[in-house]
């Protein structure tokens, strides 16, 4: 595959006019550039690196150098980032081609990506064939347009970039499942690396104790490939392992009767689809058929997950916002009475309802009379919920396998009934506590829900243990071979490209 | 705890008499400016007068998604700090953020140790003089609460006419030591000794350059009296105290302020006040009303620091990785403390003549290089080192670096006195002329001012013997001795004049 080539196609499948609100505008310039860049350093065919020529997309919570880092927020609305994140960097040094930015919900808080100043990102899925099928008009003089399907959040537009062939990989981040939940919506595979394992240098934080770079990709192989490209110490980062860490490709397992599997009870969770718990209940017995060892655990903190996230996660926000106060960069207010006021202004102009509820929320719970009540107890309590994991792996348990969603997409006019936090802490059930704990989790695309939409299930992993997870995923993607999406738009240009076996989904 | 021993105290003595005594109570929280190449998170530059925000990285100036990455040469300073104040070094020590907005702190937060600070439970002995007279020195000792590394600030400037704020980062991030010394001193003398005493231990260790001139010595004093056996009483924190001289004028001020407050009915607020060097008193801070509340949080980003020592040191690590405690403690340099003990052992001065030795920058190496080009007893030297150079030095207000008398020419001064060429008389005017640096040796001093000391034996033996002639009741020897004077001043003096000295002194 010659890159330049692959770089056009996909380019003119990023900028098909309407759908998407995925990539931000006017990076075209930026993938350009580089993609001649290394069309000319390849003359001889020599790849710079694993990833030369390839497209990636990366979400716009991660600082790029001379192109715009916004975080979806009236903050960084035209803030050109002088410095690439880490994960950028590694990326570019591979030869990776930056497609563009991603949308996201502002500053990464949200399950929907619906809460981003630039406006909500489109499922792709919503303009699919699967979808339409299955979608009854009420009427006819419905806009058709009106049913379409929220990506999930907050890395929705990385999502939506991977599904709708935009790029062949993007980069997410994941605090509470930002990764994993619009990886499910979408039909992508998300994976939540180890924290510690990659470098959050240059990743505007959402909560430093918890966030990771998150990897989307079309397959389990290919996540692999950009783990082995990203993951590694960070001097940068004293967050980061001083371990090595040495790239693996990934083997086709085909004897799984060593394995261990675990389904932990508390993840049937209240509000959990009948589709989705029948889904759940067919990969487990799909695991037994083969040979492994299946078998129920507890990890009986989980209900805990959400509250001790609420606070801890607030916490650590209201300190991480401080810094936008509109003096060294950024929005600045006209406000010029005094400095506080500047301050108050610039703030209140800068950050939207869910960032600045969160704010004041977390700095309630750090006030010195609330420290102990709030703060150290969550703490106590999320190392709880991580000693459940402990307990669970240490019992001979090698993954866990859980949903990642409690439904399908919804459409979007219905998602916005509830307020960010509401659904936050809805969406978040199933994915925060692996973020507790600091554990790698995945979502792999399973089958097509009753409405035609991508249901994902969940492997949880030991710390560090990716490739065993990563092995155990692929095994699974290619039990249930996953459909791809059926776009109208891509199918008229160039179908063939694309080499994905369509076979009998699980459902 | 019970306070350390009093001495007599100015503020001590009641008011009027009319009172109970009042017992003031002093502690300090000082900054120190670490010494290193590099901030204590980033890699800027550290360097005082640099053009404005020229010393900025991206971490300092608060760039959204930048981390903290620590110093190693900062937790050093701090170890060896700690070590030399005898404080127990935790092996394990965290870091916090403190939040508050303002617009010299980029982050809205200062990464600071609040709950395990790298050192605690240490002691600092300092001396002072009792009476001002040099001449009775004694011991006191004030704990050391705690060591904590932290960042500096970066320093905003009040622009009022023109209604704007400049603020400048070149010292935003740059690592310091916070050493917060226990409310154990009772007045500002106290106060400025212990201070002072812990600037030449920074000075020594290199862990801080510590002038307070350059803000790299930065202390605020914690101030309460009560009545003897009574609870102690509210405190005020004094701030914006720029140098050594104001620190014991701030201080006793303040103890001033509160005595009179308290007697006159009134009540003291926990307040933090600056110190106004040009009014000598002390004012409330405007923009410090009401209670802070720092919402301390863990600082997510830095691992909780780990040290090691000799038995804890695991056996494969990578000694650039760790810091060795042990290693750290023997490579301490000789502490003032030590250096004195040692500078009166072995020259046989007092004690507190090596005090003031090492209270001046150099002036010890002086005394000590001087001591080895002469052979005159250094219990004798010590006298030139501290009357004559010293005063000198002060009255021109020069260090010893800049003395126009080397050490080499004090030395060869004093050998010729020791020599007795001549009387110690003559050698100060020598010392005077060679104050003028116009690059004469001793030996050329005296010949050209004809300061030889009369060593003729036959000579002083007439002198002798007129002198005891007129005793004897013989006036004509009078004119002898005149006729010796204009000898001696080859013909320059004036007769009579000399006449009449001669008779007075003989008479009398």
């Amino acid at each position: 595959m010659v890159p330049r080539g692959v770089a056009a196609r996909w380019r003119r499948a990023a900028t098909a006019p309407g759908k998407g609100q995925g990539s931000l505008g006017g990076r075209e310039e930026a993938a350009a550039g580089r993609e001649s860049h290394a069309a000319c350093l390849s003359p001889a065919g020599q790849p710079l690196g694993i990833l030369d020529g390839i497209p990636i997309a990366v979400k716009d919570n991660f600082n790029t150098a001379g192109i715009e880092t916004t975080c979806a927020s009236n903050m960084l609305k035209g803030y050109i980032s002088p410095y690439n994140a880490t994960v950028v960097q590694k990326l570019l040094d591979q030869g990776a081609v930056l497609l563009g930015k991603t949308n996201l919900d502002e500053f990464a808080m949200g399950s929907g990506s619906t809460d981003g100043v630039f406006g909500p990102v489109r499922n792709p899925w919503s303009y699919s064939k699967q979808y339409k099928e299955k979608s009854v008009p009420k009427s006819h003089s419905e806009d058709k347009e009106s049913n379409w399907v929220i990506t999930g959040g907050s890395s929705g537009g990385s999502a939506a970039a991977v599904s709708s062939f935009t790029c062949f990989a993007a980069l997410g981040s994941d605090t509470g499942g930002s990764t994993r939940n619009p990886a499910a919506h979408c039909g992508v595979v998300g994976l939540k690396p180890t924290y510690g394992l990659i470098s959050r240098h240059g990743l505007i934080p959402l909560v430093n104790s918890m966030d990771v770079p998150g990897i989307l990709t079309r397959c389990v192989d290919d996540a692999a490939v950009l783990l082995g490209s990203l993951a590694g110490h960070d001097p940068k980062d004293s967050t980061t392992i001083q371990d090595d860490f040495k790239p693996f490709e990934l083997p086709n397992l085909t004897d799984v009767s060593k394995l261990s599997i675990g389904i932990p009870k508390e993840y049937h969770a209240p509000g959990l689809s009948s589709e989705i718990l029948a889904l759940w209940s067919k990969a487990a017995d799909l695991f037994r058929k083969a040979g492994a060892k299946v078998v129920e655990v507890s990890l009986p903190h989980t209900r805990y997950s959400i509250v001790c996230y609420h606070v801890l996660c607030t916490a650590e926000v209201a300190s991480n916002m401080a810094r936008f106060d509109g003096l060294e960069y950024g929005h600045r207010s006209d406000m010029k009475d005094s400095t506080e006021s500047m301050y108050a202004a610039t703030r209140r102009e800068g950050f939207n309802d869910v960032v600045r509820g969160r704010i004041l929320s977390g700095n309630y719970f750090l006030l010195k009379q609330n420290y102990e009540k709030y703060f150290v107890k969550a703490q106590k309590v999320r190392r709880l919920i991580a000693n459940d994991f402990v307990k669970v792996f240490r019992s001979g348990v090698d993954i866990l396998l859980t949903p990642t969603t409690l439904s399908d997409a919804a459409p979007y006019t219905e998602f916005i009934q509830e307020d960010n936090r509401t659904r936050s802490a809805q969406d978040d059930i199933l994915t925060q506590a692996a973020n507790m704990a600091g554990l790698p989790a995945i979502n792999v695309p399973t089958a097509l829900s009753e409405r035609g939409l991508p249901v994902g299930l969940q492997f949880i992993g030991r710390s560090f243990q990716e490739k065993q997870l990563l092995t155990v995923a692929k095994w699974f993607e290619k039990q249930v071979q996953f459909p791809m999406i059926q776009l109208e738009e891509v199918k008229k240009h160039d179908s063939d490209v694309f080499h994905h076996q369509k076979s009998a989904s699980l459902s | 705890a019970a306070p350390a021993q009093q001495h007599v105290c100015p503020a001590a003595p009641p008011e009027r008499g009319r009172l109970a005594p009042w017992v003031p109570v002093v502690g300090l929280e000082i900054h120190a400016q670490i010494s290193s190449n590099s901030k204590l998170f980033s890699g800027s530059q550290v360097q005082f007068a640099a053009p404005p925000n020229s010393l900025v990285s991206f971490f300092d100036a608060s760039l959204p998604g930048t981390l903290p990455v620590l110093n190693r040469r900062c937790v050093e300073a701090a170890v060896m700090t700690g070590l030399a104040l005898n404080c127990s070094i935790n092996k394990k020590s965290l870091f916090d953020r403190k939040h508050y907005f303002y617009a010299d702190l980029p982050a809205g937060y200062q990464i600071t140790q609040q709950r395990v600070p790298i050192a605690v439970n240490g002691s600092l002995s300092y001396s002072l003089c009792i009476d001002n007279k040099m001449s009775q020195m004694v011991t006191k000792t004030v704990r050391i609460k705690q060591i904590q590394l932290e960042q500096d600030s970066g320093k905003s400037l009040h622009d009022d006419t023109r209604s704007q704020t400049l603020v400048d980062l070149n010292r935003a991030g740059v690592g310091l030591m916070e050493v917060v010394m226990e409310p154990d001193m009772c007045c500002g003398e106290e106060a400025a000794a212990a201070v002072r005493e812990l600037q030449l231990i920074l000075q020594t260790l290199g862990s801080s350059q510590a002038v307070m001139a350059e803000g790299q010595l930065r202390v605020d004093a914690n101030v309460s009296v009560h009545h003897p056996g009574e609870p102690y009483g509210v405190r005020t924190e004094v701030k914006n105290i720029n140098s050594m001289r104001f620190l014991a004028k701030a201080i006793d001020y303040e103890i001033q302020r509160q005595i009179e407050e308290l007697e006159n009915g009134g009540t003291i607020l926990n307040e933090t006040r600056a110190f106004d060097s040009k009014l000598g008193c002390t004012v409330p801070m405007r923009d410090k009303e009401g209670q802070q509340d720092y919402r301390f949080m863990p600082e997510p980003n830095l691992p909780p620091l780990i040290l090691y020592d000799a038995k804890s040191l695991p056996a494969n690590m990578n000694h650039q990785q760790v810091i060795n405690i042990d290693w750290i403690h023997e490579r301490l340099p000789d502490l003032p403390s030590v250096k004195r003990k040692k500078l009166v052992e072995q020259y046989g001065i007092l004690p507190e003549h090596s005090f003031t030795l090492l209270n001046e920058d150099g002036l010890a190496e002086f005394f000590e290089s001087v001591v080895k080009q002469t052979q005159m007893k250094p219990k004798k030297v010590i006298g030139w080192i501290l009357k004559d150079l010293l005063s000198y030095l002060k009255q021109h207000s020069l260090t010893v670096k800049e003395s126009p008398v080397s050490s080499f020419l004090l030395a060869d001064l004093l050998n010729l006195l020791e020599k007795k060429e001549i009387s110690s008389t003559a050698a100060k005017q020598v010392l005077a002329e060679l104050w003028k640096g116009e690059g004469k040796t001793p030996l050329e001093i005296v010949k050209e001012q004809k300061l030889e000391l009369l060593q003729d034996q036959k000579e002083l033996e007439q002198i002798c013997q007129a002198v005891m002639a007129i005793k004897a009741g013989n006036p004509k020897v009078l004119n002898k001795l005149i006729g010796l004077v204009q000898k001696k001043t080859q013909g320059r003096s004036n007769p009579v004049l000399v006449k009449q000295l001669l008779e007075k002194k003989l008479s009398g």
